[in-house]
């Protein structure tokens, strides 16, 4: 019965349901990513679990117990908010020690507790400097050590590192990572990165129109999409529309792909396919045939868009693997039917 | 953002508007009146330019250092009491829809529309013994029978609260409605109850804030003068009435002058004080 376990839980505001009837089950020590784009009802889900929100019906048990009727400051979590909201006129080390004020701790553990956390975040040193006098990665990192003070059970960060710059929040997300798995804390983070939550997550769970759309390890979320919104939300997908010809074969774009088949009974679906697992070569045989239009070369990786009749597939390569094909060029493009995922409706 | 020092006295131009209002308002005014306060009295006439220090020497009596402490006194109070009433309710405010905020603002305004003069009889009315509400009270068996709640210190204040009240909420409002409401939350996350996070959070926060309002309050309190003689007895008076008598009944300018002089000097050090402890506070 260990870990977080949320029982059929809505929240509606009026008639409009933000969280509608989730379930979702988190062993204790897991990294859930909560993805979905802004107002898919992440951050109120997230809410609810802090207990700053009360949920319209359904529960919300911790380690076997149901927390719902508790307020927030009776709930054994640590929160970090999306702009941070560290107390002004506490120094860095007040802010950390604020819980353990709050619960009456001695001065000496105070201090004692602040200078374990200062060196588990890279901070040691900096207890009387003033908050206003951080840089921003070292707020962030203030804030997720104010959260832990207490050894939470639970440790909830709501879009954490939107405020970063890019390079900031990949280093952030790898010490994020490192540091939950240290401490083995159940963790819950709200992002509408997907980047960041195929870094850090042990489940990512996409979310959209307050439902849980899939809830998987991250590469099972790449590879296996539930349906056409996660495919295009999760990274860069081609969606193409495959359908059974008259002659029973199965077609994408007018070609026929040999060994891909349809759910039965089923004449049209979607497919998806990486653009790392899009084949460029010359046009002809089993390949369906366009035309470059556009080449998109960032160095490390070279994206070529191709238009078909109208439709753009976008094929990710590396330099050494690439054909030269210039804009303009006719190319064929195989799909291999492995890496095709036909989705539902 | 980093800004260049002035370098010739053109750069100086937007200043000289402000300033020469400053002057021709302000400095001119107030100097005159230090000039006056330590003219000679003429029974006959009004006052001969001169230099004694007898109006001030006047002022130093049991009488009036007692009248000037009340002033204090009472001006401090109509502070106190509008921050406390005030920074709840303007907090609670600023949590409500934006609908309702502007309503209560517009409302609050309103109140502003009114003279001292007329805040000054309505409360009179209400506190007095044959139209007031101690009748209400005596309707729903509070009370045996209705009495005068005026001329009382009590009357005094609430008028006086009633009147500085609206400007209390305007000036805490901005500071209010910027604060982050995370941070509250943040506080009950790491086990504070809501109270308790209101206490240790947002008023520390607005800290600068509410210290400002005070000192408004403050200042705007003890240029009351005719509250006090419409709702208190003579002994409630503040030194602004007595500045108001000797100027205009009794034709004692110079008296007046070193009476207003003194007034402004105790509350710049008031002020100065306060801002001074607040420094000291925030340094620790």
């Amino acid at each position: 019965m260990s870990g977080l376990d949320i029982n059929s839980i809505t929240k509606k505001f009026g008639n409009f349901a933000a969280v509608d009837n989730v379930q979702l089950n988190v062993p204790h020590g897991t990294f859930v990513c909560l993805l979905g784009p802004s107002g898919c009802g992440k951050t109120t889900l997230l809410r609810m679990i802090a207990g700053l929100e009360e949920p319209t019906s359904g529960e919300i048990v911790l380690d076997g117990e149901d927390i719902t009727p508790r307020p927030t400051h009776k709930r054994d979590l640590g929160m970090v908010f999306q702009s941070l909201a560290l107390f002004p006129h506490l120094s860095v080390g007040d802010n950390i020690a604020y819980a353990l004020r709050i619960r009456g701790a001695s001065k000496e553990e105070q201090k004692k507790r602040v200078d374990e956390l200062l060196s588990l975040i890279h901070l040691t040193g900096f207890a009387d400097r003033p908050v206003a006098k951080l840089s921003g990665g070292q707020r962030q990192r203030v804030a997720i050590a104010r959260a832990l003070a207490l050894s939470p059970k639970l440790f909830l960060l709501d879009e954490p590192l939107s405020a970063l710059d890019a390079k900031l929040r990949e280093a952030m997300q790898v010490e994020l990572r490192q540091l939950q798995q240290r401490l083995g804390i159940t963790t819950i983070v709200v992002t509408h990165d997907q980047r960041e939550a195929m870094t850090m997550a042990d489940l990512v769970v996409v979310m959209g129109h307050g439902k849980i759309l899939q809830a998987a390890p991250p590469i099972e979320i790449y590879r296996k999409p539930a349906d056409a919104f996660v495919a295009d939300f999760i990274g860069i997908t081609n969606l193409l529309p495959a359908e059974i010809d008259s002659t029973g074969r199965t077609t994408i774009l007018g070609t026929a792909i040999p060994g891909l088949t349809m759910p039965a009974g089923q004449t049209k679906a979607s497919v998806s396919v990486r653009p790392e697992d899009v084949h460029l070569g010359s046009p002809g045989g089993s390949a369906i045939t366009g035309e470059v239009s556009f080449v998109r070369d960032l160095g490390g990786t070279i994206e070529t868009f191709v238009d078909v009749g109208g439709t753009s597939i976008i094929a990710v390569t590396t330099p050494r693997e690439r054909h030269d094909v210039p804009v303009g060029a006719k190319v064929g493009v195989t799909l291999p039917p492995a890496s095709c995922v036909v989705l539902g409706a | 953002m980093r800004r260049e020092a002035p370098k010739s006295v053109a750069d100086y131009t937007p200043l000289f508007f402000p300033a020469l209002m400053l002057i021709v308002f302000f400095v001119v005014p107030f100097s005159t009146m230090i000039a006056v306060s330590f003219f000679k009295r003429n029974p006959s006439g009004f006052y001969t330019p001169d230099f004694v220090l007898d109006n001030y020497a006047r002022f130093l009596s049991v009488f009036f250092g007692g009248v000037l402490g009340f002033s204090l006194m009472l001006a401090v109070l109509v502070a106190v009491c509008c921050v406390c009433i005030a920074f709840p309710f303007t907090y609670l405010l600023t949590r409500r829809p934006r609908r309702a905020q502007t309503l209560w603002l517009v409302g609050l305004l309103s109140v502003l529309s009114l003279s001292e003069v007329i805040i000054g009889f309505a409360w009179s009315t209400l506190f007095s013994r044959t139209a007031g509400i101690t009748n209400l009270f005596v309707a729903i068996g509070l009370m045996d029978k209705p009495v005068a709640l005026l001329p009382t210190f009590g009357a005094v204040l609430t008028g006086m609260v009633y009147q500085a009240l609206p400007y209390t909420i305007l000036v805490l409002y901005p500071a209010l409605v910027r604060l982050d409401p995370t941070l509250l939350e943040a506080a009950r996350t790491l086990g504070a109850s809501p109270i308790r996070a209101f206490f240790n959070v947002v008023a520390p926060a607005l800290r600068n804030t509410i210290v400002a309002t005070l000192i408004m309050v403050f200042v705007f309190a003890l240029g009351s003068y005719l509250l006090p003689q419409i709702l208190g007895r003579p002994q409630h008076w503040t030194l602004s009435v007595l500045i108001t008598d000797q100027a205009i009944y009794q034709s004692n300018m110079p008296f007046a002058a070193a009476m207003a002089v003194f007034l402004v000097l105790i509350s710049l050090a008031l002020v100065g004080l306060t801002l001074l402890v607040g420094r000291r506070e925030n340094a620790l």
